[in-house]
């Protein structure tokens, strides 16, 4: 039953889709107000993927094994909150989600963009739907989660217990309204170019939603790095790892999109460069879809494997870029003379911006460069965390100064340069602390200690500004929020510590400056596995700290999990992960201690708030 | 012979090229000095030159039987069912690690029969192995 609704909803929805294409690209040559139908077709779209959706859902929640995507990915010991997110755990069901999503927006973009051009935005409309079409085609042909089995197996095959997480059940669809977001950025940008639009109204509704896929990439990058920080236990929250570089690129693009949107607003400059970059990033979103669901990614994250499928997308992602190359190239009338001076808020972002795009060169060649070497070469390597640290670290110097200075400048001109004392005492303060710091640990590396006085020279301006009227309110929540995020990851790096040690019951052992020891291990019988928490006892000098790191052995499918025991407090995260091995009576224990990671979530979370803030003042 | 303009539009090109080929020296020079190439035991012991001083990532099966653990460090072989590899390695195996099942190693090769592995990687999937791996054993 939900099969067939779903399957025909996704049907009509592709003829729907046609029919728009038609309709919009008609209106936009009339150039008549949106009609009726227009508004009708895009309701009636929404619907039938909310629909096919929601048939997709009720499949998993009832267990229906008749459809092959839920005998896949579920079980009827799971708990109900696993079977719902579930739905979007595996390839087709996250891929609908895209669908729906994208529908979502295209909806929402008919509603709110009533005050501007309409032949504009019958273009968006159009763009939308060349997208949806593309999507519905694939998941349709390619990957379609009505697909039904037969004989009808009596139970699943589970989903796969590592994803059986609170932060990873949300973490796909918050990560996907920021990515799909970037779609109607990518519509908009092109619909303008192509309507001679691009001016100051069009970028304040362009800021609007890159703004929206900006606060949902943030924050679906930070859940995805909390479930890799205590679900991997590896006891770090960002790896470089290709699926987790893949996320950060759009992000880099977007920030850059964020601050140039402001430019175009008040100063109607940078009209090219906004539109390239609001290209740039829809194509790396959408190529991070790609990249992550055909397994042509070597990761720990990759979990989908089906290069046939990656062929569609690349194909599809290539006749966008197309299009988008065209309607540039034929459309775009260039910037008009540039009329700023070197010391003005608008060549502060710019020089960022450029930062930015070299962040984002460094992170694709890192990420790109072993699959081409592989193709070329039939050479297997893997780039490696030093190279991203080596190349980003020291480049965040002058970044993070231009952040801290860059906001005060007068647009156009700064017309006096004045001395400010307090800046310079707040500058010697930041150099002080980071030397004191520094000092303290003995370290020879001059530019992390240069890195904490900027960031800490960011951190004391960003205080102060808050009081600043002028300042947006977004802006100064999120300069402050990057500046506590950059000094707690850096802190974090300089003073994590670990040990690990193989220990059997009873026994004890010093490692370094911590004495470990592994009491006991009970075993208790849970819904859908059996857990086994071990108590460890981790002291140092007088202070003790008990542990209580689980393992979790699933039974569908056959997989053992561990989890760590985090005993979070305000500067200091303490954890323990286990794990065993068969056949030996060991224990594989490792204790680490981790600062400041509550700082980097809250500060993520921060970041946030920041483009919330930034929205409200948009419907202002 | 050229305005003052042309002139300071020279130096604003000739700056960002500069600054372009820099940033491309760099990312080459940090590339070659941080890859990590990945081989199989048989390419070990096939390699001409082995670099003590660079990390290799080593991948085939776990041999069967061969894991022992002592109270600082596990030790076990990988195999490509043609050659096989010591390995060991103080830390917290992953999971997903056990005998006949798929692992890659990174370290820094001790000599030709011997890896001191300083991370240990493993996938999510039970039934999943790394591509290289499977590569590696349909050599065979």
């Amino acid at each position: 039953m939900f099969n067939l609704v779903g399957n025909y909803s996704l049907i009509f929805a592709l003829i729907i889709s046609l029919v728009l294409t038609f309709f919009s690209l008609k209106n936009y040559k009339s150039n008549n107000n949106l009609d009726f139908n227009i508004f009708v077709s895009i309701s009636v779209q929404f619907f039938l993927i909310f629909i096919s959706f929601l048939a997709l859902l009720f499949a998993f929640v009832n267990s229906d094994f008749s459809n092959l995507a839920v005998y896949y990915n579920s079980h009827t010991t799971k708990p109900l909150f696993y079977k719902i997110s579930g739905t979007w755990g595996n390839h087709e069901g996250s891929l609908l989600l895209w669908l729906l999503v994208l529908s979502l927006f295209t909806f929402i973009f008919f509603l709110t963009s009533k005050k501007l051009l309409n032949s504009f935005r019958s273009l968006v409309i159009f763009f939308q739907q060349i997208i949806i079409l593309g999507f519905l085609l694939f998941i349709i042909f390619t990957s379609n989660p009505f697909e039904l089995i037969l004989p009808i197996p009596n139970e699943g095959l589970g989903l796969n217990p590592i994803l059986q997480d609170p932060a990873l059940a949300i973490h796909p669809p918050i990560l996907y309204l920021g990515y799909v977001g970037s779609s109607i950025v990518f519509s908009s940008s092109l619909a303008a170019l192509a309507c001679n639009y691009v001016n100051n109204i069009w970028a304040s509704d362009l800021k609007k939603w890159t703004l929206i896929s900006w606060t949902f990439l943030t924050i679906g990058i930070m859940l995805g790095s909390i479930w890799a920080y205590y679900e991997l236990g590896w006891g770090g929250f960002w790896f470089w790892d290709p699926v987790e570089n893949i996320s950060l690129m759009p992000w880099f693009c977007l920030t850059a999109l964020l601050h140039c949107t402001s430019v175009l607003e008040k100063r109607s400059l940078l009209q090219s460069w906004t539109v390239i970059l609001a290209i740039c990033t829809f194509v790396l979103s959408m190529s991070g879809t790609f990249l992550v669901r055909s397994g042509i990614l070597n990761s720990v994250h990759t979990f989908a494997n089906d290069p046939e499928r990656g062929v569609f997308v690349l194909i599809f992602l290539a006749i966008l870029v197309l299009i988008s190359l065209i309607i540039y190239f034929k459309f775009d009338n260039s910037d008009k003379v540039n009329k700023s001076f070197f010391l003005s808020k608008e060549s502060a972002i710019v020089i960022n911006n450029w930062f930015m795009m070299y962040f984002l060169a460094v992170v694709l060649i890192g990420t790109t460069y072993p699959i081409f070497l592989e193709v070329i070469a039939n050479e297997k390597i893997s780039v490696g965390p030093p190279y991203f640290n080596q190349l980003i670290i020291p480049f965040l110097i002058p970044f993070l100064l231009i952040m801290a200075l860059g906001p005060k400048l007068d647009w156009i001109k700064n017309k006096k340069v004045q001395i400010n004392w307090k800046k310079i005492i707040l500058f010697v303060l930041s150099i002080l602390i980071s030397f004191l710091i520094a000092r303290h640990l003995g370290s020879k590396i001059l530019y992390l200690t240069v890195l904490i006085s900027v960031a800490l020279y960011l951190f004391f301006i960003s205080i102060i500004d808050l009081k600043n009227e002028k300042l947006k309110s977004s802006q100064k929540i999120s300069h402050l929020a990057f500046s506590i995020l950059i000094i707690s990851i850096i802190l974090n790096s300089i003073f994590s510590e670990e040990v690990s040690v193989n220990l059997k019951t009873g026994q004890e052992r010093q490692v370094s400056k911590y004495l470990i020891k592994f009491e006991k291990i009970s075993k208790v019988e849970i819904d859908n596995y059996t857990s086994l928490k071990a108590e460890i006892e981790v002291s140092q000098s007088d202070k003790k700290l008990k542990f209580y790191p689980e393992l979790r052995l699933y039974k569908v499918p056959e997989t053992i999990t561990s989890e760590a025991d985090i005993k979070t407090n305000l500067l200091n995260d303490n954890l323990v992960v286990v794990n065993y091995l068969k056949d030996t009576d060991y224990l594989n224990i490792r204790y680490q201690k981790k600062p400041f990671m509550l700082l980097i979530w809250s500060s993520a979370i921060l970041l946030g708030i920041g483009g919330l803030l930034g929205l409200r003042k948009n419907y202002k | 012979m050229y305005g003052k303009k042309v002139k300071l539009r020279f130096l604003f090109l000739f700056l960002i090229l500069i600054v372009v080929i820099l940033s491309i020296y760099l990312v080459l020079k940090s590339l070659e000095d941080n890859v990590v190439y990945f081989i199989s035991p048989t390419e070990i012991k096939e390699l001409g030159e082995i670099n003590y001083n660079k990390k290799y990532r080593v991948g085939g099966m776990v041999k069967n039987n061969s894991v022992s653990m002592s109270a600082d460090q596990i030790s076990f072989i990988i195999t490509d069912f043609n050659n096989e590899i010591n390995v060991k390695f103080s830390g917290v195996v992953p999971n997903l690690f056990s005998e006949e099942k798929g692992v890659v190693a990174e370290g820094f090769l001790k000599d030709r029969n011997f890896l001191e592995a300083s991370k240990i990687l493993a996938k999510h999937d039970e039934n999943y192995m790394p591509p290289e791996v499977k590569e590696a054993l349909k050599e065979k």
